[in-house]
């Protein structure tokens, strides 16, 4: 199968079984995405596919064929730091850091949600077009990442100063 | 996992034909619930058929209903223009079901055909018809406080864990299904069958039936409807007990329709006829809510742990409605 990983095409075989999350761990070496739970109910394995935060423990790697992964590795695109992970390391966002980098992807997925209008289980108008990121709508958008060092209120606030600094998301500018 | 192949079905034609071509075969939509049942091997299916690329539209139509693609993702349903428009409470049921990484890939289909989170269904060193049927049901004499309190067998006490679902049956939605002996469509609150001696076969889908699409009728108060749902944290986690809701009163203060079903309390979504025909024609006030909402529970039992639910469903239709009732609920 052919799959790109933060930015780079890879061709490998591999067994229909393999999960997202072990193709990307194991045949292609991207450590940063986390195996928690291995069922869904973490987040450590987020990743973005075509953009999207998905949980890649609860995907077949199969279904990923001919897709665009970004992981950890590829937030920042360089080796600078991803302003999001700036802000993680600024506000104490992580102790011992395994559930960070599915912080950071799904944050990054989260953010891009916001801009596309859609909202969560906490806005209390549907009809509106935006949701303001309140703490209230940051709790419930980030309830798929669980931080067993309970660093959620560093979090929380890491990812509210870069929401504010840029409130302004791509697919926000192009409607 | 046991071994599978895979295919990736390239239209419904192709799906069925593919999953009628192999015994046992499944549908297999954005995984979340069945690759990790098969990561347990409760559940083992030599062949999958990837349903993903079929029909993902919300499309309205001439009717005045909703057609919605059974591969649309809960998201895309939950932010679609038109479902929170005219079915809010379907946006709501989906946004309060499951984390933003999974309803980024869970399927309308796929949440329909999920399997019950009963923890002696997935635990293969507890006794469970369901998954080995004559084996005996542990959840009966265990821990059962997230169980059923209607429709229960002694051979079952799972429930159906779906939010949507619960929504969707309120306002009549009607399944669409194509398999090898061709197309036809049914009431959702027809699909899911109560366990009986039987908690194996848990809806009336044909071998090799795929859903294609669900329909949602027209319905006006449907706009004004809600979903409320309790459960042990305030997020990401399965309803101990919940209630899609809408009503619609007349200047004299009768009610004119209601629409009512509970989630978390059946083997299926519970649409609460018994409830909705006691309001029908009576006057709107607290007094007929609680009637109805007792007429409704009057049949239910508690097991040893989950007894609370039956007077939580009572108050939560009795409040929810009173809120509706008065304009106050969102």
């Amino acid at each position: 199968m052919q799959i790109t990983v933060n930015g780079k095409s890879c061709e490998l075989e591999v067994d229909l079984r393999t999960s997202l999350l072990d193709l990307l761990r194991d045949h292609l070496g991207f450590t940063g995405s986390k195996k928690g739970c291995n069922q869904g109910a973490c987040g450590a394995c987020t990743v973005l596919a075509d953009g999207v935060r998905i949980n890649a423990c609860l995907a077949l790697a199969v279904q990923y064929a001919n897709r665009s992964i970004t992981t950890v590795e590829g937030l920042a695109g360089g080796d600078g730091l991803h302003p999001l992970q700036q802000a993680f390391l600024e506000h104490d966002g992580f102790q011992c850091g395994y559930c960070t980098p599915g912080q950071l992807c799904s944050a990054v997925g989260m953010l891009d949600e916001i801009g596309r209008g859609v909202p969560s289980a906490v806005s209390a108008d549907l009809a509106a077009t935006q949701f303001v990121l309140d703490g209230d709508e940051l709790r419930e958008r980030m309830s798929g990442n669980l931080c067993r060092c309970g660093a959620h209120n560093g979090i929380v606030e890491a990812i509210a100063e870069v929401a504010a600094r840029a409130p302004s998301r791509p697919a926000e500018q192009a409607a | 996992m046991t071994p599978f192949t895979y295919n990736r079905a390239a239209d419904v034609p192709d799906a069925v034909r593919l999953a009628a071509s192999q015994a046992g075969a499944r549908y297999l939509g954005g995984g979340t619930n069945l690759v990790d049942l098969m990561r347990e091997r409760v559940e083992r299916p030599p062949a999958l058929v990837d349903v993903t690329g079929l029909s993902r539209g919300i499309e309205a139509l001439a009717d005045g209903s909703l057609l919605i693609g059974a591969a649309a993702t809960n998201t895309a349903v939950a932010s679609d223009r038109l479902v929170r428009e005219r079915y809010p409470a379907v946006s709501r049921a989906i946004l309060t079901g499951a984390s933003g990484q999974i309803r980024n890939v869970a399927t309308v289909g796929g949440n329909i055909l999920q399997r019950t989170r009963c923890t002696y269904f997935y635990d293969q060193g507890s006794a469970c018809n369901k998954r080995e049927p004559g084996s005996g049901c542990d959840a009966v004499g265990g821990f059962n406080r997230n169980h059923a309190i209607l429709g229960a067998s002694p051979a079952c006490v799972a429930t159906h864990p779906s939010d949507l679902c619960v929504a969707l049956v309120a306002f009549d939605a009607q399944v669409h299904l194509e398999g090898p002996n061709g197309s036809r469509q049914m009431a959702l609150e027809a699909l899911h069958r109560l366990p009986g001696e039987q908690p194996q076969i848990e809806t009336e889908l044909q071998p090799g039936e795929l859903i294609t699409a669900v329909a949602l009728p027209p319905l006006a108060l449907a706009a004004r409807a809600t979903y409320r749902k309790v459960r042990d944290r305030t997020s990401y986690a399965f309803a101990l007990v919940s209630l899609a809701a809408a009503i619609d009163v007349g200047p004299d203060g009768v009610v004119r329709d209601v629409r009512l079903a509970l989630g978390g309390v059946a083997a299926r979504p519970w649409r609460a006829r018994t409830a909705e025909q006691a309001l029908r024609g009576r006057t709107a006030d607290a007094a007929g809510f609680a009637a109805a909402a007792e007429a409704e529970l009057a049949p239910a039992r508690g097991l040893a742990h989950n007894g609370f639910k039956i007077e939580l469903a009572r108050r939560l239709i009795t409040t929810t409605l009173s809120a509706l009732a008065g304009g106050a609920v969102t």
